[in-house]
């Protein structure tokens, strides 16, 4: 079964999340910001990320640039899921190693295209 | 909504555009045509089929057909047809048109445009190798409406988010307000052109490649079988068919026969050959 980390500081978007992705047989646990996150890779490193942008402590764009400089850190399909729906915000990520973009609000459909982008569906 | 009523609403909409409605689609032609009567000022029904049966209304009659049809789609749909299109079927059309340096291709059921978009994108992708070459991208529907959206290549957020890689988001993509739309180079790759899949295909033209998915299941056996043998004699000896996923062309006449190899690809059966046992 392929893990998912859901990392947002939102307990409702971490449940709708967590009910999407299992629905799509991932394995999901959750962090509510970025250190948590950070924290739950160098312990065992997922296959996909669902990141936030915006979360207190540790956001999800300097999570991104800290995951990738760790050992195995380039093997996670990061998938950003965020209110930043622009094109500067979403060049940002592409450009610090983001595999795909969601643009909230989002539905099953989305995270389902999405997550079969970048092959793990 | 009475039988009688009902009966002559199926058969309008089938002389119309050919969409066959069983009764168990019922519910489906009260729901997209109440709202319809109701904007249009009919208190019911029953009141805008009179005035269709009264005739002389052009405009109702074309919103009447418009409300019935099925406008789904997104961009790569299916993305397999994409992918056979560019790695297995363009090299061999590169080298067979090698002379003209021309192709054409029809999107049968254009509808919003991100079907002949997503080609168009993928076309771009391929640079050099299309250098120097003019490459046709027709979009044709019944739709009226549909094909304004597509014309201006304005999209929902929702919509970008169906198929489209994000990469190809902010390269073809510019944002307005909270749309996206389609680049301008894009948007002048593709002619829009209404179209209604019951009439002449001949004044179309010959086409390399035709794209006519997820429509030929609206319609009924007869219909299909006639569409077919149809666009079989507009695609090119060496051109080929894309259907949708769940569409066959087994039982329905013999102008186009599927491809040995790739699946999902029907090419027209070569004149004067016989069925292989």
């Amino acid at each position: 079964m392929k893990h998912c980390l859901v990392v947002d500081d939102s307990a409702v978007i971490r449940k709708v999340a967590r009910r999407i992705l299992e629905a799509l047989a991932f394995e999901v646990s959750e962090a509510e910001d970025g250190a948590q996150a950070l924290d739950r890779c160098r312990l065992s490193m997922p296959e996909a990320v669902l990141l936030d942008w915006n979360m207190p402590v540790m956001d999800g764009y300097e999570f991104l640039k800290a995951l990738r400089q760790l050992p195995g850190g380039d093997r996670p399909k990061v998938i950003f899921c965020t209110t930043e729906n622009d094109v500067a915000h979403i060049a940002k990520a592409l450009q610090a190693g983001a595999d795909e973009y969601i643009m909230k609000p989002f539905d099953k459909d989305i995270v389902e295209a999405k997550f079969q982008e970048v092959g793990l569906v | 909504m009475t039988e009688a009523d009902f009966d002559y609403l199926c058969t309008f909409v089938r002389a119309r555009s050919g969409l066959a409605l069983t009764p168990e689609k019922r519910y489906l032609l009260e729901s997209r045509l109440q709202p319809l009567a109701r904007t249009r000022g009919f208190e019911t029904l029953a009141a805008l089929v009179r005035a269709l049966q009264a005739g002389g209304n052009g405009e109702l009659e074309q919103a009447v057909v418009e409300a019935m049809t099925t406008n789904e789609t997104f961009f790569f749909r299916d993305k397999t047809p994409f992918e056979t299109l560019r790695n297995d079927i363009m090299p061999r059309l590169l080298e067979a048109r090698a002379g003209s340096r021309s192709l054409r291709i029809w999107c049968a059921a254009a509808s919003t445009g991100q079907e002949p978009y997503s080609l168009a994108m993928m076309l771009d992708q391929m640079g050099e190798r299309l250098a120097g070459w003019r490459v046709e991208i027709l979009g044709t529907d019944i739709s009226t409406q549909a094909l304004e959206r597509a014309r201006a290549g304005l999209y929902s957020q929702f919509e970008v988010q169906r198929g489209l890689p994000i990469q190809l988001l902010v390269r073809y993509f510019t944002q307005v307000g909270d749309q996206w739309q389609i680049a301008p180079q894009l948007r002048e790759r593709v002619i829009f052109r209404p179209f209604n899949l019951l009439h002449d295909f001949s004044p179309l033209g010959t086409f390399d490649v035709v794209f006519c998915r997820n429509v030929l299941l609206y319609f009924d056996m007869a219909l299909k079988a006639d569409i077919l043998a149809r666009l079989g004699r507009q695609i090119a000896p060496d051109g080929c068919l894309f259907l949708g996923a769940a569409e066959t062309v087994i039982g329905l006449g013999d102008e186009v026969e599927m491809h040995p190899t790739l699946r999902g690809v029907y090419v027209p059966r070569r004149r004067g050959a016989t069925r292989a046992a």
